[in-house]
């Protein structure tokens, strides 16, 4: 039986200087590396497809998949590039793994372009981080000064050159096509496709892009072997990952923990929901998750339990609200996120977006009537599946879940003239209860 | 706040080491515009041509590139950058009354900056997007540096602070050095500066300290290191490598 929480790549966050190169050495780092250097390349992606793991940015394909798409007989250069542009709303899992063990990041860039025969790796990390970036440019320069980087690496004959990229702020550049639009120095506005990226993406080479998390859980699957890694989780989700909560929780934070687990079991061990209060709503992985309430306590976190109630995996970016929070508050702000982030490449996404702010803004503030619900689910439904990339799908869930949950709340500022709850009451400083359930 | 000072040769060498960072030139944009910015407060009209012209491409490519970005200031920016986010978690856990007083107590609007006044640092105010620290909610951000837990006094007492030029150090990070500085190291220069702070807020360790306590540990791979992954024999791994493509392609093919 596999332990509640197993901390693979969190395991190290506590260490003395976590973040330099002889810690990480000194608990085994890059061992991975030097056993890797030593297997047939496609040996690799056969242990990473086999091992089960899937994307860790949200989509959940399977990442050894992906790597067998590259084309090894098209005679253009290959490409790695991580995405490490974590913006989903409530996402906060690859900032602290850069921040605290940035060198397991740098380890499995290293076997991840060594397996898809790349020369060039590109780390693009958001620009609004600054002390993480500090750290994995420090960890990439350790690297090339200890050989595990530049020409003919540990005698292998292999070559690897890694950038470290700052973006300038672009939730949309998380979109793989867009962020390869930014990396090219231009707007980030998302591709077509066909071709996908395996086949045409940086400079229209063959290219790998890959979540910072899936990644940096290379090197333990290709040190501890695939099955190790597929000994956690469920059946179609296999291995390990950081849930990250937040909210009205009494201890939020990282929890590495085998996919399946349920939000009951986390919310357990953070120490339950804080003082006095219930869960009301919660998103399972960002914003652009459909929600869930309290009846989802006992899904399991996993990619189909969570397609079978109708939301999706996504980040595992678990924002928890209580029952002081307005439910309309909270996803007319993701509105307006998403509203300011659309690239304004396609019409649906640019005009629906505008809309669905016009139409939630006025029902928070009690104006318009109950037919407007039907109106957002009509403007939702026009956006959903209609725009050009998933940012206007993302920007749907939000809506159409919580009036699928919550159509009475709305209702209720209709009927109240404006929202009939008290924003301080939901803010970390508000007065705690001492009354359960008050 | 001082105002835009001429490129320097050094600083438009630097922009072309920045270009030749890349196998293809325009990569660069990104963190050349940066630098322009550490140099100048801002995106300057003589930054944006120099970038054009070192890449040989338009002006107007560059301004459509600068003017995408949010990172990217038109306008001059103070001494200070301090972005306090209001996306919907920090906003509901208190980000929305931290950035109402903030505004109030510096008397100033989103995205303005105070004015300059003898002796004293200048501030340009944000609200900003969810910046990946919701388990630290509500969270500021001073110079893209992370300034965790806030409340509204201590944002106000880390503004006044930095106002009056004293040091003030990230919750997650190091001492604040300035904005200007800090886009500098976005442009990839870096200052030194990655051993300070902490590896990690106590948010980020409260999964493996639980499972320290509770003796809770990933399982133990086997002793023989085995991978489980080597085919037993060639044909095995051309077999395996023949049906893996075949799976992929039909993805492929669905998802086109």
């Amino acid at each position: 039986m596999t332990d509640t929480l197993t901390p693979v790549l969190t395991d190290d966050w506590d260490a003395e200087r976590s973040w330099t190169l002889a810690t990480y050495e000194s608990r085994g780092g890059y061992g991975a590396l030097k056993k890797a250097l030593t297997m047939p390349q496609d040996d690799i992606i056969t242990a990473v497809k086999d091992s089960g793991l899937r994307g860790r940015g949200g989509a959940g394909f399977p990442t050894g998949m992906k790597w067998s798409f590259i084309p090894q007989d098209n005679p253009k250069p290959k490409y790695l590039v991580v995405n490490a542009d974590e913006s989903e709303p409530g996402t906060c899992k690859d900032i602290p793994l850069m921040m605290a063990t940035p060198h397991t990041l740098v380890e499995g860039v290293i076997i991840s372009s060594f397996a898809i025969r790349a020369n060039h790796a590109f780390i693009y990390i958001r620009g609004e981080v600054l002390h993480v970036i500090r750290r994995v440019q420090a960890a990439v320069a350790e690297a090339y000064a200890a050989g595990h980087l530049g020409k003919n690496i540990h005698g292998s004959g292999y070559d690897l050159d890694v950038v470290v990229h700052a973006g300038a702020g672009a939730y949309i550049c998380g979109e793989e096509t867009a962020l390869l639009e930014g990396l090219e120095g231009r707007r980030g506005q998302p591709r077509l496709r066909p071709p996908f990226p395996a086949v045409a993406g940086l400079y229209a080479s063959p290219t790998v892009i890959n979540n910072v998390e899936s990644i940096a859980s290379v090197p333990s699957i290709i040190a501890n072997g695939a099955d190790w890694f597929a000994s956690m989780g469920t059946e179609k989700s296999k291995g390990y990952g950081i849930f990250s909560l937040s909210g009205h929780v009494e201890r939020p934070g990282q929890y590495e923990a085998p996919l399946g687990i349920t939000l009951r079991e986390l919310i357990d061990l953070a120490g339950g929901m804080r003082h006095g209060h219930r869960l009301k709503f919660w998103t399972p992985g960002g914003s652009s998750t459909p929600l869930l309430t309290d009846e989802h306590l006992d899904v399991p976190l996993d990619f189909e339990a969570m397609a079978g109630v109708g939301t999706m995996l996504g980040t595992r970016a678990i924002q928890l609200f209580d029952e002081t929070t307005c439910v309309v508050r909270a996803v007319l702000r993701w509105t307006e996120f998403y509203k300011h982030e659309s690239c304004g490449k396609c019409t649906p996404c640019r005009e629906g977006t505008w809309w669905l702010v016009q139409t939630l803004a006025a029902l928070e503030q009690g104006q318009g009537s109950e037919g407007d619900l039907d109106l957002l689910l009509d403007q939702c439904e026009n956006i959903l599946g209609r725009s050009f990339c998933a940012l206007g799908d993302g920007a749907t869930s939000p809506i159409s879940s919580s009036i699928q949950f919550f159509r009475d709340e709305y209702l209720a500022h209709l009927t109240g003239g404006g929202c009939p709850f008290d924003p301080a009451a939901s803010t970390v400083w508000a007065p705690s209860l001492t009354k359960a359930g008050a | 706040m001082t105002q835009a000072t001429t490129l320097t040769e050094t600083t438009i060498s630097e922009l072309r080491e920045i270009a030749g960072r890349y196998p293809e030139k325009r990569s660069g944009l990104l963190p050349m515009l940066h630098l322009v910015q550490s140099v100048q407060g801002r995106v300057t009209p003589e930054g944006i041509e120099i970038c054009a012209e070192i890449l040989d491409i338009s002006a107007a490519e560059v301004s459509g590139v600068a003017t995408f970005y949010t990172m990217y200031k038109r306008k001059p920016v103070g001494d200070y950058h301090v972005g306090v986010c209001t996306n919907t978690l920090c906003a509901v856990m208190g980000g929305d009354e931290i950035f109402a007083r903030l505004k109030q107590h510096l008397d100033v609007g989103n995205d303005e900056t105070t004015p300059e006044e003898q002796g004293k640092k200048s501030i340009t105010l944000e609200h900003v997007e969810c910046n990946a620290a919701c388990d630290y909610a509500p969270v500021m951000m001073v110079n893209w540096e992370f300034m965790d837990n806030q409340t509204p006094d201590s944002a106000v007492a880390v503004v006044d602070d930095l106002r009056a030029g004293k040091e003030v150090r990230s919750t997650r990070g190091p001492r604040l050095c300035t904005w200007r500085e800090a886009e500098r190291v976005l442009a990839g220069f870096n200052d030194g500066l990655a051993d300070e702070g902490p590896a990690a807020g106590p948010a980020s360790l409260a999964g493996v300290e639980i499972a320290g306590e509770r003796g809770w540990t990933a399982p133990v791979a086997q002793a023989s290191g085995a991978t489980g992954t080597e085919p037993e024999t060639k044909e095995g791994a051309v077999a395996e490598a023949d049906t893996s493509r075949a799976e992929s392609e039909t993805v492929q093919e669905k998802s086109q």
